[in-house]
């Protein structure tokens, strides 16, 4: 994989997936 | 006292939300899309996509089906009287997508069992409209096709097995089991794609970024497209599954985990899908791209074609026709409850008769699939209603509630006051402005190609009669229901 590719597959994934992530969290200590 | 059915947690309602909006889309319609607008630089727009309109929206249906507590015309009627042919409209394009939605899952049910032993042998794609399918041309019928209309008919029996338990014992237990069950398949085909022969390539295609797509306008439409169509948004899911969450829930948060887990999904499957392309470029000796497809000719054609050059094909080919099978029946479920919970509401009947008279209705429609013909008439049906129907109907509903009901402030008061996380003006600003303008525009760039080149090159009267006609076809007979008074006493779904 060329080096602009995986800085794009790091971007996305930390974006999309640590979207969720942190929405799940905030939920979590909203709850309690 | 309230009667109106609820899901019994939190997590389960989000694991049906997120089942209806993980669907067939997320597998074939995602990775070929992103490749073809840009790869990572796609990711660009399609977050923003996501910010500005996915995720609104859903907080906006969220909170109508939360605050009105009704089917999506009953919430519409009650925002404003003339507003409920809106949520009929969207009833009825979701009566028309269930009638073609249980084929697809029908084929991919029959896949995972020609996968033991690739049974689709050295020619898939003879293989699929040929002995499968015996597809006819286009504009012709022919006769019913047993391999279609036995799985289908099972299909049919699962779903309405389903929507006749009800919210809590039916659609909730049904996603509990299935959501966890295709991340994990899922996720099983992915790790084994990514250590496939080839899959890097595969891989550097998809994300390597293409910078000069940006300044491109149809990238941009095409990332809204994406994200609108992936999210059930405007087809009356998320108003009615929202109906059944408790008074105590945290709505806004709940948008941002189902647009976000959406979007996770979808990620996942473009990793997966491209490195298996990449494998099989390598393999044939030809570039990632000239082996890109979407829709229903990657999941039938082309991989079954991947599937046989793979070790383990029968075990991998199971799994991948299972995920199918899992994500379009949670998607299925969702996508009837929508008219199930509006003839209950406004028939004041009991839920058994809305699902054997809805679900009836829509086996008897879906018949018409399962002939030799069933595939071309599939995809002008799912075409139009998509680009005529669901996008039309999101851009009537949002400019509806925020220009002529001016609904937004009232909505945003009652979403803040269940939330964790406070909207602003950024929220009424992405719903009074930016989705209704780049909706509008979606509309006129699908127009102006429709007029001026016929849709898959389909005969004149087949699309007019099967496109055209249905799609407006809904907006029209909506109206019809809305000559009906709603029954003074709620009859509760």
């Amino acid at each position: 994989m060329s080096a602009s590719a995986i800085v794009m597959a790091i971007v996305g994934a930390v974006i999309i997936w640590g979207g969720l992530i942190a929405s799940i969290v905030r939920a979590k200590i909203a709850a309690k | 006292m309230e009667n109106r059915s609820q899901w019994g947690t939190r997590l389960g309602f989000l694991l049906a939300a997120v089942g209806s909006a993980i669907g067939l889309g997320n597998i074939w319609r995602f990775p070929a899309t992103a490749f073809e607008n840009g790869g990572g630089a796609f990711f660009i727009p399609y977050l923003f996509a996501l910010l500005t309109a996915g995720i609104p929206l859903l907080i906006m249906e969220y909170t109508i089906g939360h605050k009105y507590r009704s089917s999506s015309p009953r919430s519409f009627s009650k925002i404003s009287k003339g507003m409920e042919w809106i949520g009929w409209w969207q009833v009825l394009i979701s009566f028309v997508i269930s009638t073609y939605y249980p084929i697809i899952i029908a084929w991919a049910m029959m896949y995972a069992y020609f996968s033991l032993g690739t049974k689709w042998g050295d020619d898939p794609t003879a293989f699929f409209t040929g002995d499968f399918l015996n597809l006819a041309d286009p504009g012709t019928f022919g006769s019913i096709v047993p391999n279609v209309m036995i799985p289908l008919l099972v299909v049919w029996v699962l779903v309405l097995f389903i929507l006749g338990r009800g919210v809590k014992k039916g659609i909730e237990i049904a996603n509990r089991i299935f959501i966890p069950t295709l991340f994990i398949v899922f996720l099983i085909i992915v790790i084994r794609a990514v250590t496939l022969p080839g899959a890097m390539e595969g891989l550097d295609a998809f994300f390597k970024p293409d910078w000069n797509k940006i300044a491109d306008g149809s990238v941009w439409v095409a990332a809204y497209g994406q994200i609108f169509f992936s999210l059930s948004i405007a087809f009356a899911i998320m108003i009615t599954y929202s109906s059944y969450l408790p008074k105590k829930s945290d709505i806004t948060n709940n948008a941002f985990i189902t647009g976000f887990a959406n979007s996770s999904f979808e990620l996942l499957a473009g990793i997966g899908v491209f490195a298996v392309l990449g494998f099989m470029a390598v393999q044939s000796g030809t570039g990632v791209a000239e082996v890109v497809e979407g829709g229903v000719g990657l999941a039938f054609m082309v991989f079954p074609e991947i599937i046989s050059q793979m070790p383990a094909a029968s075990f991998f080919g199971f799994l991948f026709f299972a995920s199918l099978f899992l994500a379009g029946l949670s998607s299925m479920v969702s996508i009837s409850e929508t008219y199930i919970a509006g003839v209950q509401e406004k028939f004041s009947i009991s839920r058994g008769k809305a699902v054997l008279f809805g679900g009836g209705l829509s086996l008897i429609a879906s018949l018409f699939y399962a002939t030799q013909g069933g595939l071309n008439l599939l995809d002008t049906v799912d075409y139009f209603i998509n680009n005529y129907g669901v996008a039309l109907a999101g851009l009537f509903e949002v400019v509806a509630i925020a220009w002529f009901a001016r609904s937004l402030q009232d909505l945003q008061s009652h979403a803040d006051a269940v939330s964790d996380i406070k909207l602003g003006i950024w929220w009424r600003i992405c719903l009074g402005i930016i989705t209704p303008i780049v909706l509008g525009y979606m509309m006129l760039q699908n127009l102006k190609t429709d007029l001026t080149r016929p849709y898959g090159d389909y005969p004149f009267e087949f699309l007019f009669t099967y496109g055209w006609l249905v799609a407006i076809g809904v907006m029209f007979i909506g109206t019809l229901f809305t000559l009906k008074k709603w029954p003074t006493k709620d009859n509760q779904a």
